[in-house]
């Protein structure tokens, strides 16, 4: 093949352009295959809110909710672990909820609630994912002398008090998530809904 | 006459493909008849055919799952029991690739091991070795996604886990995890594309890689337990004038002593999978037999056997991220050794005393570690420990690389040729 007379520049051109072309092509082409990997128009109908029905909750108890399928603890704390709280945050890694994507801001106060007693939770341990169980009463624990009601994780031993603050020295980094939720009335909560509206 | 007549049919085939594929023959005495393998291997070198064994055990038994299997979360744990119960031989086909999975990490494992020995990752093969890494990286990525198509507490749970070990990169973790599940937590979605990536792309991707590792190792030559380049040695063998003295043509000779010895890890892979299958809970854990129920926490989520070492690291760290970081840098780091081992003696014979020790060490740490990643993790003495272990584990590195790089290695003589030469 002769090689004189190629024009060099214009071959440059060529290539470069080509690959471009070609490249961007193949990025675009890849799109529609990413993204048949988010979660389908089904599973986020799936992911709608859901009502609960608290009025036979009594103090002291906690009942389960699913929501996206989550657990969601509700939990009707008693005056006494409420009492306890302040009593933790010497304790405590993120004691005032500082931690603004753990909770919605209506919850970011002394009780992580909107209504004192009402405890609302994802129950997901934010370690791994684990459920954490539920040692309601104030007395020495083996995992911990000092309990002043919690949750504790089976998994990898975190702890958390009765408002899902997590406890300093353990794995999990943050506190326990509070859902977006509303009350529809005194007895009926919405789990995934703000006031200002779907999460 | 008839042997005379089958002797020119043969010759005449023969004739018909290299005429259309010349390339055939050569091929085949490159990788085989002509592939000089040096003569002093022994028993630390049958774990690559052993791992060859053992893929193709697992994709003939895998194609025959993948008949009775339903890969949805509604049907994936009956589709299961069904091939247990119900399925002629079903129950074996399943065992086979059960017990093949941990067989698997068992061999290659020691195949690693073999390879820091004997300094076979060292100028020229660290393609081997890097190679080799992706293999046992993709092996790690298909065990998990295989674990979890049983669709078992642990498969569910496992699967919640590992994934949520995405969510710690910042910024894009959340959405990260939903995207690979395709969902807000393990799913039917899920499960369907575990399966695909199980069963297709992985496999493709395993087998591409095996080969060019085999490639990569046959261009330069196999390591041998002195660390002796039998290329460099003295030339002229019995079947060549131009190749190693040192060398014996990879078949029949290895190819026989690898049939021998293939026979015995079968009879060992028999009398686990006729006689204790699940080994205890190590192999198929006993959470596993239940149905995945996602709002019921087993109560020790533990992985596999083969991942606990990593996973030991990643629970005694109480930093999320951190922990993350640490898990897998420790198999990152792994892929760095030829350039962090600036040692030119390759042989742990030839080798000072302080590699040797610290090699020892590494083996203690893995194996403890895998039994500390294994165990419930409520023993806070247990979690001191391991992090004493990890910074161990990380401390060989470290040690490798100053121990070589500043010259406080005081290595042996290494010989001129294969000890066993004559």
């Amino acid at each position: 093949m002769a090689t004189d007379g190629v024009d060099k520049g214009r071959r440059r051109f060529l290539t470069a352009t080509t690959s471009v072309v070609g490249g961007a092509g193949i990025v675009v082409a890849a799109v529609p295959f990413i993204k048949s990997w988010e979660p389908s128009a089904r599973a986020k109908t799936a992911g709608a809110p859901v009502e609960a029905d608290i009025s036979k909750l009594e103090e002291g108890q906690m009942v389960i909710f699913e929501w996206r399928g989550q657990p969601v603890w509700i939990i009707r704390r008693t005056q006494a672990q409420l009492d306890a709280l302040p009593s933790q945050d010497a304790r405590l890694r993120d004691p005032k909820s500082t931690n603004t994507e753990q909770q919605p801001a209506f919850a970011q106060n002394e009780y992580r609630s909107m209504k004192p007693e009402i405890l609302v939770l994802v129950g997901l341990c934010t370690h791994l994912g684990c459920a954490p169980q539920l040692h309601p009463e104030l007395k020495p624990e083996p995992f911990d002398a000092d309990w002043k009601g919690g949750f504790f994780c089976p998994c990898h031993k975190s702890r958390f008090d009765m408002a899902g603050r997590v406890y300093q020295g353990v794995p999990a980094p943050t506190n326990l998530v509070v859902p977006p939720y509303s009350f529809v009335d005194d007895n009926h909560i919405m789990i995934g809904v703000n006031a200002e509206g779907a999460a | 006459m008839m042997a005379n007549f089958l002797t020119r049919a043969g010759t005449g085939l023969q004739d018909w493909f290299n005429e259309r594929a010349p390339s055939f023959g050569p091929f085949y005495r490159k990788h085989m008849s002509e592939y000089y393998a040096p003569k002093n291997f022994n028993i630390w070198y049958i774990f690559g055919v052993l791992s060859m064994v053992v893929l193709i055990n697992q994709i003939v038994t895998g194609i025959f799952l993948t008949m009775h299997f339903k890969p949805s979360a509604a049907e994936a744990f009956n589709s299961v029991e069904y091939i247990m119960r119900d399925v002629e031989w079903g129950w074996l086909i399943r065992y086979m690739h059960s017990t093949g999975a941990s067989a698997f990490f068992i061999v290659v494992y020691i195949h690693m091991f073999r390879g820091v020995m004997y300094g076979s990752y060292k100028r020229p093969r660290e393609l081997v070795w890097v190679l080799g890494m992706l293999i046992y990286l993709v092996l790690m990525a298909e065990a998990f996604l295989g674990y979890v198509l049983p669709w078992g507490q642990m498969s569910f749970w496992g699967a919640k886990v590992i994934i949520s070990l995405f969510g710690a990169i910042p910024y894009v973790g959340g959405a990260l995890t939903e995207w690979i599940m395709g969902d807000y937590l393990p799913s039917d979605a899920t499960l369907n594309r575990f399966f695909a990536l199980h069963v297709i792309a992985l496999p493709l991707v395993l087998l591409l890689l095996v080969v060019l590792h085999i490639f990569a190792l046959h261009e330069v030559g196999s390591n041998n337990p002195d660390g002796v380049e039998i290329k460099k040695g003295p030339k002229g063998n019995r079947w060549s004038q131009a190749a190693p003295a040192d060398g014996i043509p990879f078949h029949p000779y290895f190819t026989v002593k690898d049939t021998f010895y293939t026979g015995f890890f079968l009879l060992i892979c028999a009398f686990i999978l006729f006689f204790e299958p699940t080994v205890g809970g190590w192999f198929l854990e006993h959470d596993n037999f239940i149905e995945a129920n996602r709002l019921v926490t087993p109560e020790h989520i533990k992985p596999v056997w083969y991942y606990t070492p990593f996973y030991a690291m990643l629970r005694v760290i109480p930093d999320k991220l951190f922990g993350v970081l640490t898990m897998f840098g420790a198999i990152i780091i792994l892929f760095f050794l030829p350039w962090l081992d600036r040692g030119k003696v390759k042989s742990w014979r030839y080798r000072g005393t302080g590699f040797r020790v610290a090699l020892f060490v590494l083996g203690i740490c893995f194996v403890w570690l895998g039994k500390i990643g294994a165990g419930p993790g409520t023993d806070p003495v247990e979690t001191i420990v391991g992090r004493f272990l990890t910074a161990l584990y990380f401390g060989f590195f470290a040690f490798v690389w100053a121990y070589t790089y500043f010259g406080w290695e005081k290595t042996k003589p290494v010989p001129e040729r294969v000890t066993t030469h004559d």
